[in-house]
């Protein structure tokens, strides 16, 4: 057999792969010659090679064979060949897995381990770990103790590492070795005392306090080994972040003492440390970029990458504690690596000038097609940021962002670039034309649906209300003929919308529709029959309610209530108010700086904050009959952070009713609370219909109590009012150790502070993507206006945040963005009173002395003009 | 990138492979067991990087979220892999031994054909520096002197052809024996 292999071998001439035409059953046909007396090692060891090698090609191998294969191996630990015996091991260690009754080696190993020869000792006991269970750990325990105090380093290591991978099996039986590692840990040989240190840390890492005893120690005793002090430094920079430690704490200060250690490794990981420490000061960043910038002249790649991405990092934050290094950053951007000189790029970009800009983009357009996609990313999201800072050098940036759009490259990417333009649409109406072009120039070829989808939606949005709506006919319509399900129907939406907006488009739009409903998926084919009968009528109001503006109910809550209407069919009509309302969408939210690292993990569909709370009320009995949840408001705090307990209260509210949902937690922990409520006591005609106490409050268990409040039905503007709150509870005292608590207690009581109901709490943020389309659906028979001044206010910005959260409403159209240098502003708000009605509001604003502000509201029910104006009076 | 998911930990190390000129492995480890499960997505990572790296002596690079030092050798590449996170300069410890130790056991011809001839030394030297992802040792002397490694002086084939032949002999030998044995036997009767 052998002979065959080299025979070919030869003629194929040297570089080839003796391996390459291995079969998995001609090597286990071989391995017979393992039982053969006597045995000869070499032919032995190549066979177990070929072995291994296949086995790491990814060849399968079942179980039976592999058991055959195992247990013909054992027989070769009769020889004492070293090369041989130390190729079992590895074999052990690699057929752990697929072979059965791999136990049966145990005893040849723990002879190996405990033996004489020091070379077979810590590969031993490292295989014999491998095919441990925690059963069989107890019988070795004598043997691993002994190992981990051995005096041969290897021995030593491979112990203290083993146990290590033990740790996630058997953390109770290794946890007993603590002081053998403690005693290793003094050892001289640098891995032993690395190794330990990480096994000591595994152990304690949920003892806080022994962890900084630990530090204490080892900081001070100097270790010699600089893989230790990295770790060293992870776990001080760990336990500063867990504590919120001061930078003057003496951790800190070790920290910074090794950014003058020897080895260049724990120079940058104490530098990386402080670069990545919440809230660092420009003035203690200063020594870490200062090592940092001696790294980006080092001739090793590997350090002047790792440099100029924690430069890129700090720049994030403080670009101006990185301008120190401009010149050894501009040195970097002709790099051969093509990441370091992307990195050194985009940091230039984040702390350099205006007038750079040019030159970097041209610079790095020049490689750009040569450096792999999470690179591409960063340049994008570089350029994002940039665009923001300064606005003006749009088309620079456009020009550049439609060539990569044209290069090839992976979804990330492509999303980045289309997130980028679509950003920079928004921030500059001056942008819009020409990006929404590269967008449509883009969606003629592009393979990724969702990126088509959104692109699409955005056509529609904008498209529209552009000088030439026309010309996006074209592009929209060419998706309905060529590409997927999801896209066309994306398409037909945003055909619908153009045809809505723009009257003199109508008769061509129709047409097209029409074409549409021959279409071969159904989705799509409704969709047009549903916007063609829509378009028909001609109604602004319609084409407001059911194309522009959408739904704004949460589908979760749209399908339960469906679901439950079809279970109790009744006379009545299904009624759309009902449903509880999306909480605020999150579309208008801007794209933050994403980390390169692409997550792996796929986007789940949580289910909404509020969903979740409309389960957990709809479990609690007395709270049946209010109907769907309508808000929920963020938690309020109650307490001071540091108190005996803790208290924050949400607010939801329902149709006629409130429920306050009170969360206790207990700090002491030599008391049992019992019997926990919240009395309240309402200034206004508000009713506390009913408590339901918490049963049971341990030490730093949050528990929650809610009282029920009926809403004052005879004056419904009444939407204000304020609570004085008391706690009420029965007090155990317990043993702090044991949580034993006494058999009698006492009542007690604690003041909290005040809860104020606002008009915000009535109101539920909607999104109206077409404010003006909304404005007039609405129409004006409730319409009211009042005009107000503002006097205490300065800033239009600032009236504009005022606004918004003291009414708690959705700001559309991007109107909650005041343009600079601008003396008057007008802000659109959009949301949904208690029981379903639309309210809108128009409010502009004037600056002068102070801010004038002129408000009009409108809504389909009169109370809700009412309340809106009576609050902001 | 994120900072904060960077737990203390030994566990430096995510994989280690070695390919050919052509981007097939030679040899390869993963010690994550939650990166690249399958062995359909290891290759096609290998091949990733391959195409990645395979242009320029960069040394070191990020792909697919994972940083990767690198260096190559004739017709060979060394790749280490560790998290974004990780600190790049002991991923460089980590490839210079792994680099240094078979430079020695392969008395400095690092080429495909030399390595795979000694493919047990190259599986115990990677053996003893990392152990589950940890560094078990990074000085390469030190995994010389473990390994204790002797690359073979006539490969195995011109051993193994010779070992034949004198089994083959003694065969014939035997046959020759027994057939005088028979001839005596039969003259005696």
């Amino acid at each position: 057999m052998i002979k065959k292999f080299d025979k070919k071998d030869e003629e194929s001439g040297s570089g080839s792969n003796p391996f390459q035409h291995l079969e998995k059953s001609a090597v286990l046909q071989e391995a017979r010659i393992f039982n053969e007396t006597p045995i000869n090692p070499r032919r032995c060891l190549h066979i177990l090679t070929k072995i291994i090698y296949l086995l790491n090609q990814g060849e399968h191998f079942g179980t039976t064979e592999a058991t055959e294969a195992f247990f013909a191996m054992t027989r070769l630990f009769q020889s004492n060949d070293q090369t041989l015996r130390r190729m079992c091991y590895l074999t052990i260690k690699e057929m752990a897995n697929i072979s059965e009754d791999v136990i049966i080696v145990t005893s040849s190993l723990t002879k190996d381990m405990t033996g004489k020869e020091d070379v077979y000792r810590g590969p031993a006991i490292r295989a014999l770990c491998r095919i441990t269970d925690t059963t069989m750990l107890q019988a070795i325990e004598r043997y691993m103790k002994q190992a981990i105090v051995d005096k041969v380093p290897s021995v030593s290591s491979s112990a203290l590492v083993s146990s290590l991978h033990m740790v996630k099996m058997s953390y109770d039986v290794v946890k007993r070795w603590v002081n053998e590692a403690q005693e290793a840990a003094s050892s001289d040989n640098i891995m032993v005392q690395y190794h330990a240190l990480g096994l000591l840390y595994h152990l304690r890492k949920n003892d806080r306090l022994a962890v900084s005893k630990m530090l204490n120690k080892f900081t001070k005793s100097g270790l010699k080994s600089p893989f230790a002090y990295c770790m060293l430094i992870r776990i001080a920079s760990r336990l500063l972040e867990e504590t919120e430690g001061g930078h003057d704490s003496p951790l800190f200060d070790f920290i910074e003492g090794c950014l003058r250690n020897k080895h260049e490794m724990v120079v940058y990981e104490a530098a990386s440390a402080i670069v990545h420490m919440p809230n660092c000061t420009a003035r203690e960043l200063a020594p870490a970029v200062s090592v940092l910038q001696l790294f980006c002249s080092s001739p090793k790649a590997a350090l002047r990458y790792a440099a100029v991405r924690t430069l890129n990092k700090v720049a994030m934050k403080h670009p101006s504690a990185v301008t120190a290094c401009n010149l050894d950053l501009e040195n970097l951007i002709t790099d051969s690596n093509r990441s370091i000189a992307t990195l050194a790029i985009t940091t230039l970009l984040k702390t350099g000038s205006e007038s750079s800009v040019d030159r970097l983009m041209k610079q790095i357009s020049s490689f750009v097609s040569e450096i792999s996609d999470e690179f591409k990313v960063v340049v994008v999201q570089a350029i994002s940021a940039l665009c923001q800072k300064y606005p003006r050098k749009h088309s620079v940036m456009m020009n550049f962002l439609s060539n990569m759009l044209r290069d090839d490259g992976g979804f990330e990417y492509k999303r980045a670039i289309v997130d980028c333009i679509i950003s920079i649409i928004e921030e500059n109406p001056d942008s819009k034309e020409t990006g929404l072009a590269h967008l449509c120039e883009f969606i003629e070829d592009c393979e990724h649906t969702v990126l088509a989808t959104k692109i699409l939606h955005l056509l529609g949005k904008e498209g529209p209300r552009t000088p030439c709506p026309s010309k996006y006919i074209r592009f929209i319509f060419n998706r309905v003929v060529l590409e997927s399900e999801a896209v066309r129907a994306a398409a037909v939406s945003a055909l619908a919308k153009f045809g809505a907006q723009n009257d003199d488009l109508l008769p061509s739009v129709l047409v097209l529709m029409q074409r549409c409903m021959m279409d071969s998926d159904d989705e799509v084919r409704d969709r047009a029959t549903f916007y063609m009968n829509v378009l028909q009528q001609k109604q602004k109001a319609l084409n407001a309610a059911y194309i522009f503006n959408g739904l704004t109910v949460s589908v979760p809550g749209l399908e339960k209530s469906l679901h439950q209407y079809t279970l109790e069919p009744s006379e009545k009509p299904f009624d759309m108010k009902t449903v509880p309302l999306a909480t605020t969408p999150i579309t208008e939210q801007k794209t933050e700086i994403a980390p390169i690292a692409t997550s792996k993990l796929p986007e789940k569909l949580a289910p909404s904050r509020q969903d979740i709370y409309q389960e957990q009320l709809a479990a609690i009995p007395e709270f049946q009959g209010l109907g769907p949840l309508f808000k929920s408001s963020e938690p309020v705090q109650l307490t001071e952070a540091e108190t005996e307990y803790v208290v924050r209260c949400i607010k939801h509210t329902f149709a006629g009713h409130m429920v306050f949902q009170f969360d206790c937690t207990n700090t002491l922990n030599d008391q049992l609370l019992q019997k926990v409520l919240v009395q309240m006591e309402p200034s206004e005609a508000y009713e506390v219909v009913h408590y339901v106490p918490a049963a049971s409050l341990p030490y730093s268990q949050p528990g929650s109590c809610y009282s029920l409040v009926r809403l004052p039905e005879d004056d419904p503007t009444a939407v204000s009012c304020t609570f004085s709150c008391t706690m009420k509870y029965l007090v155990r005292d317990c043993d702090p150790n044991t949580g034993e608590p006494d058999d009698d207690g006492y009542e007690d009581e604690y003041v909290l502070e005040d809860l104020e109901v606002t008009v915000a709490d009535h109101i539920q943020k909607v999104l109206k993507p077409n404010f003006g389309a909304a404005w007039d659906e609405v129409g004006d028979d409730f319409e009211k206006e009042e005009t107000f001044a503002l006097a205490s206010v300065r800033t239009l910005d600032e009236a504009v945040g005022n606004i918004i959260s003291f009414l708690g409403m959705q700001p559309c159209e991007r109107s909650d963005k005041v343009p600079e240098n601008k003396n008057s502003h007008v802000l659109f708000l959009a949301g949904v009173f208690r029981g379903g009605h639309d309210v809108l509001v128009r409010s502009r604003l004037a600056l002068a002395d102070g801010v004038t502000m002129q408000v009009t509201v409108r809504s389909k029910e009169e109370t809700a003009v009412d309340v809106i104006l009576a609050s902001v009076g | 990138m994120d900072f904060m998911a960077l737990e203390p930990s030994l566990y430096t190390v995510k994989s280690v492979f070695i390919l050919d000129n052509d981007g097939n492995r030679l040899f390869s480890k993963y010690y994550d067991t939650e990166l690249y499960p399958s062995m359909k997505e290891q290759k096609n990572f290998e091949r990733n990087v391959f195409n990645k790296t395979h242009k320029a002596d960069n040394e070191i690079a990020f792909v697919e979220g994972m940083t990767i030092v690198y260096k190559s050798s004739i017709d060979l590449v060394f790749y280490v892999v560790g998290s974004a996170q990780e600190n790049e300069l002991m991923l460089m410890v980590v490839l210079n031994c792994l680099f240094d130790s078979l430079s020695q056991i392969l008395r400095k011809n690092v080429e495909k054909r030399c390595l795979l001839e000694n493919l047990d030394g190259v599986f115990l030297v990677v053996d003893e520096i990392i152990d589950g992802g940890v560094i078990l040792e990074s000085d390469p002397q030190q995994v010389i002197q473990k390994v204790n490694y002797k690359a073979d002086d006539n490969p195995l084939s011109e051993q193994s052809v010779a070992q034949h032949i004198s089994q083959k002999l003694a065969k014939t030998s035997t046959v020759l024996q027994s057939a005088k044995e028979q001839i005596k036997w039969s003259i005696l009767k």
